[in-house]
């Protein structure tokens, strides 16, 4: 029915920022998951999820997200996205995400905000 | 009194498989748009679509492995409401049973599943869910 995911990476000097194309739904999640653990086992404490490519999610696939920033509260590491469509960042004010992940509204701000 | 008329209506039987959600969503767009909604409230008209299909598949119990939806667009002469109908022939739930998922419960939390009606409520005018050992209705609306 759906394509999978498609995530790709772009590691800079000081944070990583992970690419999503696609529906967020479990198996994108964990496709997500597995690039940040990665990343994390890696050392890396710093990830911006730009969701330019993403237009719809599932509460399953945002659960996988709150995983990923539960990992990185463990770890006091920070995650962020960036480029939301108007309804995945009220979906993600609705559920509290914002409490833990700041929402950037492009990746520029974001990587300066948090790459700086 | 509401004196709405159905100006369109749309039914799907789907059944309970990875993605069909994904054809649900596409329906509820297409009479959204027909409706001339906004695009932020045709998003979130899908997103909640999506959601309550999902908890249909994920929890529903149903033997017969099939969701049942009903698309209406309601109003006087111009398309005013779309409301939604998701039923299933599962074993229903108790609505007191249920917890308000926070995110602070759930990132301590070892499952950090069960945000789908608070997802929906908030992405939708009204939702009134029915649910019993027949099965489990929820219908939903959005206004124009």
């Amino acid at each position: 029915m759906t394509e999978n995911l498609r995530v790709t990476l772009d590691r800079r000097d000081d944070l990583a920022v992970i690419y999503t194309e696609g529906y967020i739904n479990n198996q994108g999640g964990e496709e997500i998951a597995r690039v940040a653990y990665d990343l994390i086992g890696d050392g890396e404490k710093t990830l911006l999820l730009n969701l330019k490519g993403t237009k719809i999610v599932n509460s399953i696939g945002i659960s996988i997200l709150i995983e990923i920033i539960e990992k990185m509260l463990e770890i006091d590491g920070r995650l962020a996205f960036c480029c939301l469509t108007p309804t995945i960042e009220k979906t993600f004010h609705i559920m509290g995400l914002t409490q833990y992940a700041t929402i950037f509204p492009d990746e520029e701000t974001g990587v300066g905000e948090m790459g700086g | 009194m509401d004196n709405s008329s159905i100006l369109r209506e749309v039914t799907l039987t789907l059944p309970m498989v990875s993605d069909m959600e994904i054809a649900a969503s596409t329906t509820a767009a297409a009479l959204a748009e027909f409706m001339q909604m906004t695009p932020d409230k045709i998003d979130e008209v899908r997103m909640a679509v999506v959601e309550a299909c999902i908890n249909a598949f994920e929890h529903s119990g149903a033997e017969d492995r099939k969701v049942y939806i009903r698309f209406a667009v309601l109003g006087e002469a111009e398309p005013e409401r779309l409301e939604i109908t998701i039923r299933d022939k599962g074993t229903g739930f108790s609505q007191d049973a249920l917890e308000e998922p926070s995110i602070e419960q759930k990132l301590k939390a070892e499952s950090k599943r069960g945000w789908g009606l608070k997802i929906i409520r908030g992405l939708m005018d009204e939702v009134a869910i029915d649910s019993a050992s027949e099965g489990t209705t929820v219908v939903m609306s959005k206004l124009r």
